[in-house]
């Protein structure tokens, strides 16, 4: 008797120092392969840089533990992203052990498709053991946008995606006279004194921004209604802001009509040629978008600032979400955790990837002191400035056709901008693209 | 004794049967089912919102009347048919001068082995592939325009994606280029059929190049020249990939330069099976006149 307690306390000693991370040990009752969906190498890097325990094996395969993990990337790029997840995850619960998905990621823009309660393909927070007390550091807003019919929490995000003005401080200071970000805002303060800035800009021969799809999410951000009402598009006054804004840009030469992400778009980011303004973009922006690691760009030698701007606006960010079926919950909840709620690893986000990150007490943390200056923006601090956007962001005017209103409504007033038609005929040609994507809406 | 003769070629054709079945499989996996289900399909509402199934819903003949009514069907019909003959004059006008040239003994062309790879070569380039190289080139800042500004031809960079003109320009000039060495060389084995002894007899009559041309060679390759139009027609009703990736999906200016596939290929997103099939239904039908016609028009003599 006295022989088997023996060998029993010493198999759990053996226990405890194979697996120290209690997660591991629960989880290895469970999946041994942990598949995961994204977009991008984004989420890949994060959990390779910060995950505690994630090793990576090559491109597209990592452990924790002795759980295999498996990333799937499919671009966004023509819905495939979404097309592929359609495909899988209403069959997930059913689909063999090692092929069932786990975790997937999601973007804001259609967010509310996946976490509806009908569609279940996203566990709820509650499902998976995090309540709301664990998430009790993160913005409202974030949460906000991935709450289904009941108000349950569908995923959990790591960024805070409240966005400024990031403006070429060479070109403040020559226009301006000044690159000091509160001379900059009161020239960029609302969207009349931006226009007029804009016209400046223009007689010394630089654009205010690359193109007018830079500011329209700023002006759609602030919307009054959503852009679906009882399966009605409504267009609303402020969208009409930004066309009757643009044109008026696009005509004066002060701006643009180039595709976002397209290079035509990118190059005001670089020295040569260097002659666009200001761009409008969230914390994420800094570290994917601007090209700061690269020689020759205007990043690279901290020459951008950071400010409000006209009006307060979000862009973007990504939540992770436990996919129904899953057979690894523990390292699921964990990694949820960790990434989204834990202050050390979140902390590191910020200083490493410039990523203004989901967390209210590492954000106060950041701009307390110098630990939140960016290299990118001349060494100015943004974080109390983001902080405070994420306060404001709202929500409330979401609907899940955004995605698609938003995007065939940029590329119909591409239409108008270029002179190729009537706004008329652009609305109309946007009404029909719209019923194209969604035969259940009706237009005006 | 007869009986027993016929068995043996009857059993002797069995391996005509035998050889005709993977064809036959083929065809009816790949071509006949889903030729049907689309025919079927076209009769139902059946979408996806979101994540959720609207339908399949038996309408009748509801997505022909809505197609036929409120789509702009007739519009990606003229774009399509606009970029096809923009495309297939000079096409053809070049191939049949080529075809002219590469099988006149009397010219000795040099080097025709190498000619002729050269001029097929652009139809190895995958279309997507192709496209994407123009609109690179074709950028407000691309190539194209930074060496036309630098030349003094433009003053400023011209902004081709933005103009109906050019985009559909730059799509016939893509199709034109993939295509005609392809109609080129068909074009030179019908040639090639026309018996010396005709061209002999025309000279001894003391016919000029140009009439031995008009009144020997376009009579007698109409056979040729009938097969290559409908085939360039049926490929240009079906454009997609050039004029697809060249403007993003959108067909922009104003849809001017959205072809038929494409409009179709936008009820992809909501995998909208019933508007979706009707269409091609639709298509279906359009192609079949369309290559009536042409026979007919060009093939009088014979049909009579």
């Amino acid at each position: 008797m006295k022989k088997r307690m023996m060998s029993l306390i010493s198999l759990g000693l053996i226990g405890a120092m194979v697996l120290p991370n209690a997660a591991f040990a629960e989880a290895a009752e469970e999946g041994k392969v942990l598949n995961i969906q994204v977009w991008n190498e984004e989420f890949k890097n994060r959990i390779t840089d910060h995950y505690p325990g994630y090793e990576a094996v090559d491109e597209t395969h990592g452990k924790i533990g002795d759980v295999d993990v498996v990333w799937t990337i499919t671009p966004s790029d023509d819905n495939a992203y979404q097309n592929n997840l359609d495909s899988i995850l209403p069959g997930n619960v059913d689909a063999a052990a090692d092929d069932k998905v786990d975790i997937f990621l999601i973007e804001a823009d259609y967010a509310l498709k996946y976490v509806d309660k009908d569609a279940d393909v996203a566990m709820t927070m509650a499902e998976l053991g995090i309540n709301e007390d664990d998430l009790a550091k993160q913005y409202t807003y974030t949460q906000d946008i991935v709450k289904d019919a009941d108000g349950m929490i569908r995923a959990s995000s790591w960024q805070a995606c409240s966005a400024g003005l990031i403006y070429n401080r060479e070109i403040a200071k020559e226009v301006l006279g000044s690159d000091d970000p509160a001379d900059v805002q009161e020239a960029v303060k609302d969207w009349a004194t931006y226009n007029e800035t804009a016209a400046k800009m223009a007689e010394a021969g630089y654009k205010m921004a690359a193109t007018v799809n830079d500011t329209y999410r700023v002006y759609s951000n602030n919307v009054s209604a959503p852009w679906v009402q009882d399966g009605k598009v409504v267009l609303d006054d402020n969208i009409k802001a930004w066309v009757d804004d643009s044109k008026a840009a696009v005509d004066a030469g002060e701006t643009t009509t180039a595709e976002l992400w397209s290079d035509d778009w990118a190059k005001g980011f670089f020295k040569d040629p260097g002659d666009v303004f200001c761009y409008f973009g969230p914390a994420w922006f800094f570290n994917f978008s601007m090209h700061g690691d690269e020689e020759g760009s205007i990043g690279n030698e901290g020459g951008w600032g950071l400010v409000t701007g006209p009006q307060g606006f979000y862009w973007g960010g990504t939540w992770i979400c436990a996919a129904k079926g899953t057979d690894n919950p523990t390292l699921v909840k964990d990694i949820i955790l960790t990434m989204t709620t834990d202050n050390d690893v979140m902390k590191e986000i910020a200083q490493n990837d410039s990523d203004c990150v989901n967390n209210k007490e590492v954000l106060e943390e950041l701009a307390a002191d110098d630990s939140g200056n960016l290299a990118i923006l001349g060494g100015q601090n943004p974080y109390e400035m983001l902080a405070a956007g994420a306060e404001l962001v709202d929500m409330s005017n979401t609907s899940p056709y955004d995605q698609g209103c938003n995007e065939e409504f940029q590329a119909a007033m591409k239409n108008y901008f270029d002179g190729n038609a009537s706004y008329e005929e652009a609305l109309a040609q946007f009404n029909t693209a719209i019923v194209e994507k969604y035969p259940e809406l009706v237009t005006e | 004794m007869k009986s027993k003769k016929n068995s043996a070629v009857v059993r002797y054709n069995r391996w005509g049967y035998y050889f005709l079945i993977p064809f036959l499989v083929v065809f009816v996996v790949f071509q006949l089912i889903p030729l049907v289900t689309t025919v079927y399909n076209s009769f139902f509402e059946n979408y996806m919102s979101g994540l959720k199934q609207i339908g399949p819903n038996f309408v009748g003949l509801k997505n022909y009347v809505q197609l036929l009514t409120q789509g702009d069907l007739l519009k990606y019909f003229k774009n399509t048919m606009i970029m096809w003959v923009l495309g297939f004059i000079p096409q053809i006008v070049l191939s049949l001068l080529l075809g002219s040239w590469f099988t006149n003994p009397q010219l000795k062309l040099k080097c025709q082995r190498f000619f002729k790879t050269v001029i097929y070569l652009p139809n190895l380039i995958m279309a997507s592939a192709f496209a994407m190289l123009f609109f690179t080139m074709f950028a407000k800042t691309g190539p194209i325009n930074s060496i036309l500004v630098n030349m003094h031809i433009f003053k400023e960079p011209y902004d081709f994606m933005a103009h109906v003109g050019s985009v559909r320009g730059l799509v016939a000039f893509m199709n034109c280029l993939m295509w005609f060495g392809n109609t080129t060389i068909l074009l030179m084995a019908g040639m090639m059929g026309i018996s010396d002894s005709l061209y002999e007899a025309a000279e001894v009559d003391g016919a000029t190049p140009t009439q031995i041309f008009w009144r020997v060679t376009i009579p007698l390759l109409k056979p040729i020249f009938i097969y290559v139009v409908i085939t360039s027609l049926i490929g240009g009703l079906q454009m997609f990939d050039v004029p697809q990736i060249l403007t993003n999906g959108t067909g922009d200016p104003m849809r001017s330069s959205m072809t038929l596939i494409m409009y179709l290929n936008k009820h992809l997103y909501s995998k909208n099976f019933g508007l979706a099939g009707a269409l091609s239904v639709l298509l279906l039908i359009l192609t079949a006149i369309l290559s009536a016609i042409v026979f007919r028009v060009t093939a009088k003599d014979e049909v009579k």
